[in-house]
């Protein structure tokens, strides 16, 4: 393996980034992460998936009228944009909450620690 | 509307040039003014990283919200009815993933491309050729789309007839967004994306209202409206299939590309660099937040104008009009408000394409020069002054390129165009994108596999479909090479990229565990990451 090439922005000490690596907060902050946005985006995948297949295969289904000319089709597509904005709601609740503080200190762990060699 | 032979009828050619000189002439002087500060690399590329969370997402929205998006998607639903509705679920919905998965990360661990992430950890020159390779790509047929949807706009809004007169608008088009690239660099082309999409979003607000009003606030009664309107055929307009509910093929074409468009947002590099423009993670996912209120806001306005196009124009003229299907929003102002509205609607296209085609150019110039220029061909030894020329000069040759290739594609279709685009960044760009920043194992050989083979088939299926040839509506209409039979590769394509990923990551033996570790924590911490450039 080579990595002889790797340019890219100025290497603080490898010490550094493993040190905050192994840390539990770090653990901690990437299992809260992955916690929320991997089941998130399945059930929005999922959701959306269901939205097309129903729109491309269940025509009948989608047009049944609900009230006036307001068919189910209309109503399931309106649906996708609410789960939109409140899934983006609710993660952005979720990062102020339980993201940003864990970060914030493992950033000013790194950038204010004893090693202090970033350029 | 009995002849249309000068363009829109009712239509006044010399107010809408005066209405869109304006505009340009406004824009420029705040290029000018915003771009007094921009001297080093940081504030060609990213502005300085000086935009807040909320400007950006206002800019962001302005480059999403395409000529594609505004008068494709209101003309789909004008003629088609849901089905055109179905476009605008994908293209929102798509947003999560960019703020789920994307966003934050890319901007705490790149500098300015997209390439900057995909080869943190990875051998250096491979990749960051391999991402610029598909960022210009990518870019170039959405280019591609813009400049052919400005051909088209023209012959309607001013009248324009002949192909030469058009081949020359297109022409001015693509010199005043070089103007602005040039001279605005990233900040200069940020104020032009916020000012457009302003515009847009307030006009399509105003005409909103109006079609609304006309029938009592009754979205019910618009529907009707837009039914016995449309004749025999109404009903259909209301529930999905008329367009793609036809055969299994077309079906499955559809499933495939609802599938692009949901995965391709997050792939485009010109979203992408977006990110780069605000100071922190955080005021990037402000930044996804903001636009996604402001497109999903928009999405639902233009239910609003494309049914109500079809209610008070009618589905038989939108089809006649010069312009065709592009043609039914811009026809809808008219009806609603004579030629001041249609001069400021037109105007506001004209802005939008505008907008996008200089945010395309200046992401195409920075991948070519900072990944290209700067990483593989002078290894990293070059000083940002002369990457920036060097971005100024790609600037100047895609802008060229794009005219010529504007004049070209003038008349083809510009959804497809644009959803070619979609399908090369969900096959190419995503699969890698998600790969590197979620996966450790992940190495060179996988990312060169998942971003060359996501596009090699892409573009394999695309050239061999029903789009490019065999059909009444195909790009070559005299020959038949077509053994794929969807005209939407995504279905194939993005599985297969995940897969060659994969496999290209355990058939080697490659990992640098250094660099993963310290990508890692750059990713979620933002230690380390790029500040904003005070001035």
């Amino acid at each position: 393996m080579s990595t002889t090439d790797t340019g890219g922005p100025p290497d603080t000490s490898d010490t550094v980034w493993e040190r905050a690596h192994e840390s539990t907060e770090f653990r901690e902050l990437r299992s809260r992460l992955r916690r929320f946005v991997f089941p998130m985006t399945a059930v929005f995948l999922l959701w959306y998936l269901l939205y097309v297949l129903l729109a491309d295969y269940a025509h009948g289904f989608m047009s049944t009228k609900v009230f006036g000319n307001i068919n189910v089709g209309l109503i399931f597509g309106l649906l996708q944009f609410v789960s939109t904005f409140v899934i983006t709601g609710l993660y952005v609740r979720y990062a102020n909450r339980k993201l940003d503080p864990v970060a914030e200190k493992i950033r000013e762990d790194i950038e204010d620690g004893p090693a202090k060699e970033q350029a | 509307m009995t002849t249309l032979a000068a363009g829109v009828e009712g239509s006044n050619p010399l107010l809408n040039i005066i209405i869109f000189a304006a505009f340009v002439l406004i824009t420029l002087v705040i290029v000018f003014r915003a771009s007094r500060n921009t001297k080093t690399a940081s504030d060609y590329y990213a502005a300085g990283r000086a935009f807040t969370g909320p400007q950006n997402g206002i800019a962001i929205s302005g480059d999403y919200l395409s000529a594609a998006s505004f008068l494709g998607i209101a003309g789909a639903i004008a003629i088609n009815g849901y089905d055109g509705f179905l476009y605008s679920i994908g293209f929102l919905v798509a947003w999560l993933v960019a703020l789920l998965l994307v966003a934050e990360l890319l901007r705490n661990t790149g500098k300015f491309t997209m390439g900057d992430v995909l080869a943190f950890r990875m051998k250096q020159r491979p990749v960051r050729a391999a991402a610029a390779t598909s960022t210009l790509i990518v870019s170039f047929f959405y280019l591609l789309a813009q400049m052919a949807g400005a051909g088209g706009l023209v012959a309607l809004l001013l009248g324009v007839e002949g192909k030469g007169a058009q081949a020359l608008v297109i022409a001015v088009v693509g010199v005043i967004m070089i103007a602005y690239v040039l001279i605005g660099g990233m900040k200069g082309t940020t104020w032009v994306q916020i000012i457009k999409a302003a515009l847009l979003i307030i006009g399509a607000l105003v005409i909103t209202l109006w079609v609304l009003g006309k029938y009592g606030f009754n979205f019910s009664q618009l529907l009707q409206a837009a039914v016995d309107k449309a004749g025999k055929a109404g009903q259909t307009l209301l529930g999905p299939g008329k367009q793609y509910g036809a055969t299994g093929t077309s079906k499955l074409d559809f499933l495939s590309l609802g599938i692009a468009l949901v995965l391709g947002t997050a792939g485009l590099p010109h979203v992408l660099m977006r990110f780069y423009t605000v100071p922190t993670a955080r005021d990037a996912r402000r930044s996804v937040v903001w636009a996604i209120v402001l497109i999903g806001v928009f999405y639902l306005f233009t239910l609003v104008l494309g049914y109500g196009a079809g209610a008070l124009v009618g589905p038989d003229t939108i089809k006649k009009a010069p312009g065709g299907v592009n043609s039914a929003a811009p026809l809808l102002a008219l009806e609603l408000g004579g030629p001041v509205l249609l001069g400021l609607i037109s105007a506001v296209a004209f802005a939008t394409i505008l907008a996008v085609v200089a945010g395309l150019t200046i992401t195409a110039s920075a991948s070519f020069a900072h990944d290209v220029y700067a990483n593989v061909v002078k290894r990293g030894k070059t000083s940002p002054d002369s990457e920036v020329k060097v971005a100024r000069i790609t600037a100047v040759v895609i802008g060229a390129l794009a005219i010529g290739g504007g004049i070209l594609a003038n008349g083809q279709n510009v959804a497809f165009l644009v959803a070619l685009a979609f399908a090369v960044a969900a096959s190419a760009n995503l699969p890698t994108i998600l790969y590197s920043l979620f996966w450790k194992r992940f190495n060179t050989q996988g990312a060169l596999w998942s971003i060359y083979g996501g596009l090699a088939i892409t573009i394999v299926l695309i050239v061999f479909s029903p789009a490019v040839s065999g059909k009444s509506t195909s790009m070559i209409k005299t020959a038949d090479f077509a053994w794929f039979p969807l005209s939407n590769p995504g279905i194939v394509s993005i599985p297969a990229a995940f897969i060659l990923g994969w496999l290209g990551t355990v058939l080697s033996k490659e990992h640098d565990e250094k660099k993963y570790v310290e990508m890692e924590v750059r990713s979620l911490t933002g230690a380390g990451a790029e500040k904003a450039v005070s001035h």
